[in-house]
């Protein structure tokens, strides 16, 4: 019954979006108005189906339908409910059905906030989203399809992957990743949808669709930095990037994105830069497509592809169609993206911003050559290569480094002319704080180029982003005589956009202070213990207290209890165990972190004798590794400021 | 789907001067782009590490020896040597072949390490024919499957469980 209305539905949704999609802007693009409400209610009706579908799997997985392929893949009847509700997005099948979701929702929300506005830009841009949602149907009524019947049906089933159930972050980083990946076919509709009605020149598409792309950018980096967090919380490794693959999948469309939050600026202040937006739109949506190919067609084998399929031709076959359909499009409107203004002298911000999108475009390119090389070489030459971690930080740290100037001296820029005794008086600071902070780590040891270059490039970024909130305030209290926080409240709501920017910029400075001390600062030390013995790393003494066993519904625990140790006195008690669940061959580590303001003691139970003898930890000290979710949020509330609706306008 | 008709680009928009590249843009950024893919390709060729099985790597000869590789195979029966006190682990790594590496590393051997499991051992082969490691990780399986009997954890760890009899 369950599988019925939610097979119907999608096949529904499946006709739905093909007619809103296709049928109704042709008929649009022929002068027949009644066709714009067929398609805005194409895109409701496409929400309310696919909804049904979404619960209708839900609900099979929370009453153990195992007639249901994808329930008899992922449930368990051991499994915990919060653990059974989000494998929803546990697997192939039905993180595609969550992705339909949130599209779905997405189109929704578009259509029905610019439900007034006249003229064709809203509808076409409506019906590309439905194109979109029509490959999302396809996957989903063919070949990754949820609803197979199971028969005869199993009794049981074997559960999530036990590397999703075994931390509360695998509820928070996939849902955020699809809401980003997502979010960003919202830009890429508006673009192509103004493409269609003719005003791919005007910047409407880019007004409207301003708050949906930082929407999208905030969830996206969030989703990252989540990411980030759970490798950390959960392989055990001490470690919160690799250049897996995986990793790189969800980072390079954040970068094209990146480049298009700032490009935007030139287009709306200057007139510059439409073909290259409306590129960088298409490339983040296609990249998001690509990296949904390289997770979920098990292309690539590495720590997150627990999925094999034949999707993957699908797949290749969709993104083909949107870069020849893209391509033809853009090159039928070059004459309205071509540029009105011209850039007047090197020192201005909108240089800056030019500088900003050539050197994320390599980043981009650099990760994506790394990320695709093995497939190409597989495919050639038939040899199988990894590339490994030292060509990404080779490549990309001087970028990194360059990124970090460019933030800095941005905003110290006017637009149009600025003069280059101006720049000098206000980059000072900057460049005190940034010598500084590489005194103070080369002082503490640190002797790689770019670590050292990391850190005194962030602290001159870091500076003059500060230095611009300083020079509103004093200005605020010199014209109104206001008390300095309530200056800094008014200054950041009446330049909500400009000031969220900044708040962005210090949430990344933040991150890259927690990356670049970590790496270069951290150490560990791994060692056999028996009860009572006392591993010492540092300031950090490590007890072994003892080794036990629990029994728990859904797994097995292995676990350690080790003390901090400080002037004979335990300080804090941490508890890294090894959770066997009965479907894995092999133990999911489950390390132990307590955090302080200045870092973390990471320690991980690497092996144990069988009769609790003996336990062997490796601890591990993560300077400043506390920062880098921080700034994640710094970086979100960044988002939230500039995009947040305003009422009053400076 | 229909295109927009557009006219064809016939001149400049009125107040928008003509828009064209002077040699030396263009020159510049073909020198640019040039640079750029001569740096990728260079750091990807210093950077690549082969995945290899001991057949392949012993079919290398000498040219497989001093570079970085990732060695790929099972655990030879028997073969694993372990000092606690020096964390001196040695073990050989062999193929559906036979062929086998002998393998030098430093540290505790992973929980799961055992006779006959798939690892994958990072590191360079000296000339001495000896495999110095500098990671080793027992493999992952993508494909979860019941452990076989035998291969139960739960069975290994019987005397660590509470409830379930030592």
């Amino acid at each position: 019954m369950t599988r019925l209305i939610a097979l119907d539905s999608l096949w529904f949704a499946l006709v739905v979006s093909a007619f809103g999609g296709v049928v109704a802007p042709l008929m649009l693009a022929r002068g027949n108005r009644k066709w714009l409400s067929v398609g805005q209610g194409a895109v409701y009706a496409n929400f309310a189906l696919v909804t049904v579908a979404a619960l209708a799997m839900i609900y099979a997985l929370v009453t153990h339908d195992f007639s249901i392929s994808y329930v008899a893949q992922v449930g368990s009847r051991a499994t915990p409910l919060f653990y059974t509700v989000i494998s929803l997005w546990g697997a192939l099948e039905g993180s595609i059905l969550f992705w339909a979701w949130v599209l779905s929702l997405y189109s929704a929300l578009v259509v029905y906030t610019n439900r007034n506005r006249p003229g064709n830009l809203v509808p076409y841009a409506a019906s590309t989203l439905l194109v979109v949602a029509l490959f999302f149907h396809i996957l989903l009524t063919g070949p990754a399809n949820p609803f197979h019947l199971v028969s005869p049906v199993p009794p049981d089933g074997p559960g999530p992957n036990p590397l999703l159930q075994n931390h509360i972050l695998m509820a928070v980083h996939p849902p955020l990743l699809y809401l980003g990946y997502v979010g960003m076919s919202v830009p890429f509709s508006f673009g192509i949808g103004a493409l269609f009605a003719g005003e791919g020149g005007s910047d409407d598409w880019i007004r409207l669709t301003r708050r949906w792309t930082l929407l999208a950018w905030g969830f996206l980096s969030a989703a990252i930095i989540a990411g980030m967090w759970w490798s950390y919380e959960v392989l055990g490794w001490g470690g919160y990037w690799a250049w897996d693959p995986v990793e790189n999948a969800s980072f390079i469309p954040w970068l094209t994105a990146t480049a298009f939050l700032h490009s935007v600026m030139v287009q709306e202040r200057r007139g510059m830069l439409k073909l290259w937006n409306m590129n960088l739109v298409v490339g983040t949506f296609v990249l998001t497509i690509l990296g949904t190919f390289l997770t979920r067609s098990g292309i690539i084998s590495s720590v997150h592809a627990f999925t094999q399929g034949t999707i993957g031709y699908y797949f290749l076959a969709f993104i083909a169609c949107v870069l020849v359909g893209s391509a033809i499009l853009v090159a039928g409107n070059s004459d309205k993206l071509r540029t009105e203004g011209r850039f007047d002298t090197p020192l201005s911000r909108e240089t800056i911003f030019l500088f900003n999108n050539l050197f994320l475009t390599v980043f981009m390119f650099t990760v994506l050559v790394g990320t695709l090389f093995p497939l190409v070489a597989e495919a050639i030459r038939g040899v199988k290569v990894s590339v490994g971690e030292p060509f990404f930080n080779r490549m990309t740290l001087p970028v990194v480094v360059a990124l970090l100037f460019l933030m800095g001296v941005g905003p110290a820029l006017p637009w149009k002319r600025g003069s280059a005794d101006a720049l000098r008086k206000k980059t000072v600071p900057g460049i005190v704080a940034g010598v500084a902070l590489a005194v103070v780590v080369l002082a503490l040891g640190a002797r790689s180029p770019y670590g050292v270059l990391a850190f005194a490039f962030g602290g001159f970024a870091a500076a003059l982003n500060i230095g611009e909130f300083a020079e509103g305030v004093r200005a605020r209290r010199a014209a109104h005589g206001e008390a300095p926080l309530t200056a800094l409240a008014r200054l950041v709501a009446a330049n909500r956009r400009r000031y969220g920017g900044y708040v962005a910029h210090l949430g990344i400075f933040v991150v890259a202070l927690g990356v670049a001390a970590s790496s270069t600062f951290r150490t560990e030390r791994e060692a056999t213990l028996k009860p009572g013995e006392t591993l010492t790393l540092g300031r950090v003494n490590a007890r072994l207290k003892d080794v036990w066993g629990r029994e728990e519904p859904q797994r097995d625990v292995i676990g350690a209890t080790v003390e901090l140790v400080r002037d004979g006195v335990v300080h804090a008690t941490l508890t890294p165990r090894m959770n066997i669940y009965p479907m894995s061959q092999q133990p999911v580590p489950t390390p132990d972190v307590r955090s302080t303001p200045l870092g973390d003691t990471y320690i991980n139970l690497m092996a144990f004798a069988q009769d609790g003898s003996t336990a062997t930890i490796k601890v591990i000290n993560e300077p400043l590794v506390p920062w880098i979710w921080l700034g994640g949020g710094v970086i979100c509330l960044g988002a939230v400021l500039a995009g947040w609706p305003a009422r009053r306008y400076a | 789907m229909t295109a927009p008709n557009s006219p064809p680009p016939s001149g400049a928009a009125p107040g928008v001067p003509p828009r064209r590249r002077s040699p030396f843009t263009v020159a510049a950024l073909v020198a640019l782009i040039a640079a750029f893919a001569w740096l990728i390709w260079g750091g990807l060729n210093k950077n690549v590490v082969y995945f290899l099985e001991p057949h392949e790597l012993i079919a290398k000869g000498p040219g497989g020896m001093g570079v970085p590789v990732r060695l790929g195979g099972l655990v030879r029966a028997g073969s694993v040597k372990w000092d606690a006190a020096t964390r001196d682990l040695q073990f050989d790594v062999t193929d559906t072949t036979g062929m086998f590496i002998h393998v030098k590393s430093t540290g505790v051997p992973p929980q799961m390490f055992r006779d006959n499991i798939g690892v994958v051992v990072e590191g360079k082969l000296g000339n001495d024919r000896v495999f110095d490691c500098t990671g080793l990780m027992v493999k992952h399986s993508n494909e979860y499957r019941a452990p076989k009997a035998g291969e139960q954890p739960k069975n290994m760890y019987k005397s660590l469980m509470k409830g379930a009899g030592a």
